[in-house]
C-alpha cells in the first residue's frame, strides 16, 4: 500500500500517447518489411480462393474488409455450394478469438485516445504488426498511431497480393497438375509451425487431431474442424491447474 | 464467371466475416476493461488457432496417401529450419508432384 502512490507518480510522469501523421509513417515504414512477408500468404490466399470459386473481386473484398489470413484460408477449405454460411461465419469468429487478448493488451495505451481513433486503429490489427506495436510501445513509444500506420502496410499488400493471386488462379484450368490440391495442406502446415509453443501444445494439439478424424469420420460436414478445435482448448483450460 | 463479379450472397457471408472479426479484435479493448479473465482461460484462448489448424489437417492427412505424408514432412522440415513460407511450399509442392509420379 505505502508504494503506491510513488507508483501512481511514475505513470503520471509519463508523456501522453500521441496521434501523429509522423506517428502513421513510422508505423508504415518499420510495417512494410513483414507485409512484404505477410504478402506471400496472400499470393496463396488468393489463388486457393479463385479455385474455390470465388471471383477476384470478391476474394478482393474478402481480403480488405476481414484482414485476418488464417481464417480466411479455412473458409476457403469450408467454402461449397451453397455456402455454409453459419459454419463459415461461426469459424472466422472462434479462429479470431485470440485478437480478444490482442486487444485487450493495448488498452495501457489506446485508452488514452479518442474512441474514434482508438477503434478505427484497431480494425488495423493482424497478428504481425501488433506484435511489432506491442514492441514499440513498451519500449516506450508514444506514437498510438504505430498500430495504424503498420497495419495500412500490411492491408495494402494484403489486398494487392490477393488481386495478383487470384488472377494467377483464373488461369489454372486443372489444380492437380501443379499440385495446387496439396497447397491448402501446405499452407496449414507452415501455419501450424509459426503456432508451435513448444512442448505445453502436445496434449491440446493431440486432442484436437483425435477428435477431428473422429468426428470427419462420424459426423456430417465439417463441423469437425470446430469441434477438434475446442477439444484442444477445453484440455487446455482442464490442464492448467496442473 | 467474370473476375470482377460479386455475388450478393458471397458478399452478405463476408460482410458476416468481417463483422465477426471486428468484433473480437475490439471486443478485447472494450470488454477485458470491465471483466478480467483468468490465465486459464486465456491460456485456452491462447491454443485455440493451432487446435483449429490440427483439426482440418488430422483428416487430411489420415485420408491422404504416401506421397502426401512425405511431402507434408518436407514442408514440416523446411519450415522448421527457414521458417521461409513460400520456400516451404515451393519445396513441398515439387515433392507432391515428383512423389504422385514415383509412386
Amino acid at each position: 500500500m505505502s508504494d503506491s502512490p510513488s507508483h501512481e507518480s511514475a505513470d503520471t510522469d509519463e508523456p501522453p500517447v500521441e496521434f501523429s501523421l509522423a506517428g502513421v509513417r513510422n508505423g508504415f515504414t518499420e510495417g512494410t518489411p513483414i507485409a512484404l512477408g505477410v504478402a506471400g500468404y496472400g499470393i496463396v490466399f488468393g489463388v486457393l480462393a479463385r479455385q474455390a470459386g470465388l471471383s477476384v473481386a470478391e476474394a478482393a473484398l474478402m481480403s480488405a474488409t476481414v484482414l485476418a489470413g488464417a481464417a480466411q484460408v479455412i473458409t476457403i477449405e469450408l467454402w461449397a455450394t451453397p455456402i455454409p454460411a453459419i459454419a463459415v461465419i461461426g469459424t472466422t469468429f472462434i479462429v479470431n478469438l485470440r485478437y480478444v487478448l490482442m486487444g485487450a493488451a493495448l488498452r495501457p495505451w489506446f485508452s488514452q485516445l479518442s474512441p474514434l481513433k482508438a477503434y478505427g486503429s484497431i480494425f488495423f490489427t493482424a497478428d504481425e504488426n501488433w506484435a511489432l506495436t506491442m514492441g514499440e510501445l513498451r519500449s516506450g513509444s508514444r506514437q498510438g498511431a504505430y498500430l495504424l500506420g503498420s497495419g495500412l502496410a500490411i492491408w495494402v499488400f494484403w489486398v494487392l497480393a490477393t488481386v495478383v493471386g487470384a488472377l494467377a488462379g483464373s488461369v489454372i484450368s486443372d489444380p492437380s497438375t501443379y499440385g495446387l490440391d496439396f497447397v491448402l495442406t501446405a499452407v496449414f502446415i507452415a501455419i501450424a509451425v509459426g503456432l508451435w509453443d513448444g512442448k505445453s501444445n502436445v496434449r491440446p494439439w493431440l486432442t484436437a487431431f483425435v477428435v477431428a478424424v473422429l468426428g470427419a469420420q462420424y459426423l456430417p460436414g465439417r463441423w469437425y474442424i470446430l469441434l477438434g478445435g475446442l477439444a484442444g482448448c477445453v484440455v487446455e483450460v482442464a490442464r492448467f491447474d496442473e | 464467371m467474370s473476375s470482377l463479379a460479386l455475388s450478393p450472397s458471397v458478399v452478405a457471408v463476408i460482410v458476416g466475416m468481417s463483422l465477426a472479426t471486428y468484433a473480437t479484435k475490439a471486443g478485447g479493448f472494450w470488454v477485458l476493461s470491465r471483466v478480467t479473465v483468468s490465465e486459464r482461460v486465456e491460456a485456452g484462448l491462447e491454443v485455440l488457432p493451432g487446435a483449429i489448424i490440427v483439426s482440418i489437417l488430422g483428416p487430411e492427412l489420415v485420408n491422404g496417401g504416401p506421397a502426401e505424408w512425405a511431402a507434408g514432412a518436407v514442408v514440416l522440415a523446411v519450415m522448421v529450419r527457414t521458417e521461409n513460407v513460400l520456400l516451404a511450399l515451393l519445396s513441398g509442392l515439387t515433392a507432391v508432384l515428383a512423389l504422385r509420379t514415383v509412386l
